[in-house]
């Protein structure tokens, strides 16, 4: 079967599963609860937050009170700043951090040098270290990228290293049997061996980023869907908080969903069945 | 090996390959912890003879085929092959494990190949012809391209022998490698083993808990005390070869069951004895089948 008429086969199964219609129902279920507290009940407290009404209006809207939605470049200019920084910062944490990870679950002795400092930095929440990031870099957009960054590398050096050691010493003995060299094993058994464990490590290094991008960004941006929210909610202009937060969201299981899809291209070698 | 295959030159038909285990001792733990898993073992393994090693749960068998794969080193004793003591793991001695060590993120063929290929022997084409005519013995020519995980678990199994195999050992050490599979694909397996040392006639060391598998396959059976683990008894299999499933019904055959089995029965009441029920309990069902027939 080809691969199209194999994905339209796919798709129709799915239509005729309960799984998108309930997907869809979850989904109106929420955006109904939030409109009935805020626009039509005004719930005390909730008089005050944006409705899915407004919001949707402002968002959709070619002239924006508040200069935001998807006709206007300033919207698209926020996007692409935070994207490029986490694209930036997550880039920089995948390769230290999965070198890193590799060599410390290849060596013993580096392990024992290096993985306790890790210990002891992790768990220092990303907020803890905004004053010594203003401090260390010149500027603020580097400070911000150092930010993203901190939280990403302890996340993919851990699992890569995880991923190490989770492999089976079977494949190693196997490996050495059949007279492989180190740098064989490090190739052809090390790399591919810890791949699931990345690539795990990638999907939270990513929700990270985005989460510790956010707040760079509402402390020391100047741009960026952080600053934007935070800017909006000083100039008292809250639609445009919950459409960076609602972009924020669809951005963020989009990024997840594309290493998702990277990391099933590189390991087919998982699925059982073969289409 | 395979006479077709076989460049000259290579020698490695018929060619020694005859492994001396002698007065082999091994302990595991430190201080009184300390335990004696492996106790004064000699035997040989016979040049192009298929020998089986069998013994009751959990009496050692999986070290042994560890310190003569060179994994782990003895105590005391030597091994030797052909007259040199081996100097750890080696593709000179390959085992095929209980457990696959496929590597899953390999296909099939890939598989196969990685032994030569890492030692950087022959061009990729020629290995990939021998690899080919391998697989095509074992009856997975058509699976070349799948990962071990869409495998079969038979299948995965011939897929491991022939990895060794390309290898062209002198020994092949076979650490109970049908465990685990249902009944049906296990006595397939054993005709596929068969039918290829029956062709190679290398050096075997194949290990089971199992008395018809060890009988049905065996040139030379041994016997394994229980822990601490020697080597209680050979007995010389002269079953007509080639074999096939035919002979478990002969005179012969029976006999050797009878014989094997009352040496088995006193090691599993020993075992028993100082309480390891696993072993009785493998006798047992062995013995049901004995009652059977």
């Amino acid at each position: 079967m080809s691969a199209i008429s194999l994905f339209f086969f796919r798709t129709k199964l799915w239509l005729k599963s309960p799984t998108p219609y309930l997907t869809l129902l979850g989904l109106t279920l929420l955006i109904l609860l939030w409109w009935l507290t805020t626009e039509v009940w005004q719930l005390p407290r909730f008089e005050k937050l944006p409705g899915p009404v407004s919001v949707f209006k402002e968002w959709v809207s070619k002239d924006p009170s508040y200069g935001i939605s998807i006709y206007m470049p300033e919207y698209y200019g926020h996007i692409w700043r935070s994207v490029l920084r986490v694209l930036q910062a997550f880039g920089l944490a995948t390769v230290l951090g999965v070198t890193l990870g590799l060599f410390m679950g290849w060596n013993k002795i580096f392990k024992d040098y290096t993985f306790p400092v890790m210990e002891i930095l992790r768990p220092i929440p990303m907020l803890a270290w905004v004053p010594l990031a203003i401090l260390m870099w010149p500027e603020r957009e580097m400070a911000i990228i150092y930010l993203t960054f901190l939280a990403s590398f302890f996340a993919t050096t851990l699992n890569t290293l995880l991923g190490v050691e989770s492999i089976d010493e079977s494949y190693f003995r196997a490996a050495r049997c059949l007279g492989a060299k180190e740098r064989h094993i490090f190739f052809r058994v090390v790399i591919p061996g810890a791949m699931p464990f990345i690539f795990t490590g990638l999907q939270i290094s990513m929700g990270v980023a985005w989460f510790s991008l956010v707040a760079g960004e509402m402390l020391a941006g100047e741009y960026g869907l952080g600053y934007l929210i935070w800017n909006s909610f000083i100039l008292v202009q809250y639609p445009v908080i919950v459409i960076a937060m609602v972009t924020l969201g669809v951005i963020g299981w989009a990024s997840s969903a594309i290493i998702r899809f990277v990391g099933t291209l590189l390991m087919k070698w998982q699925t059982r069945e073969s289409s | 090996m395979n006479e077709h295959h076989n460049p000259a030159g290579s020698g490695s038909k018929m060619q020694g390959g005859q492994m001396q285990i002698s007065a082999i001792s091994k302990y595991f733990g430190i201080g009184p912890l300390r335990k004696q898993i492996i106790n004064d073992c000699t035997f040989t393994l016979e040049s192009g003879k298929l020998t089986v090693l069998i013994g009751p749960s959990g009496c050692g068998k999986t070290t042994l085929i560890n310190l003569l794969a060179g994994y782990e080193t003895p105590d005391s004793g030597t091994i030797t092959v052909d007259g040199s003591p081996i100097k750890g793991p080696g593709k000179d001695r390959l085992v095929v494990f209980q457990e696959t060590a496929l590597f899953p993120w390999m296909t099939t063929l890939q598989n196969v190949v990685y032994g030569p290929m890492v030692r950087g022997e022959k061009d990729k084409k020629e290995l990939e012809d021998e690899a080919m005519h391998l697989l095509h013995k074992v009856g997975l020519a058509e699976f070349r391209d799948k990962y071990p995980l869409q495998l079969s678990g038979g299948m995965q199994r011939r897929c491991e022998l022939v990895r060794a195999l390309i290898n062209r050992p002198k020994i092949m050490m076979m650490d109970e490698p049908f465990r685990g599979l249902d009944a049906m694909t296990r006595e397939l397996m054993q005709e596929y083993y068969v039918r290829l040392f029956e062709e190679n006639h290398l050096t075997n060391l194949f290990i089971t808990s199992e008395l018809e598998e060890a009988i049905f396959l065996a040139d030379r059976l041994i016997i394994l005390t229980n822990r601490p683990a020697s080597a209680r008894t050979v007995i010389e299999i002269d079953l007509p070869r080639p074999r096939d499933f035919k002979i478990l019904v002969t005179k012969e055959y029976l006999h050797y069951k009878q014989n094997a089995l009352e040496i088995l029965h006193e090691e599993a009441m020993k075992a028993f004895s100082v309480g390891s029920g696993a072993a009785v309990a493998d006798f047992l069902e062995a013995y049901s089948e004995v009652k059977a027939k």
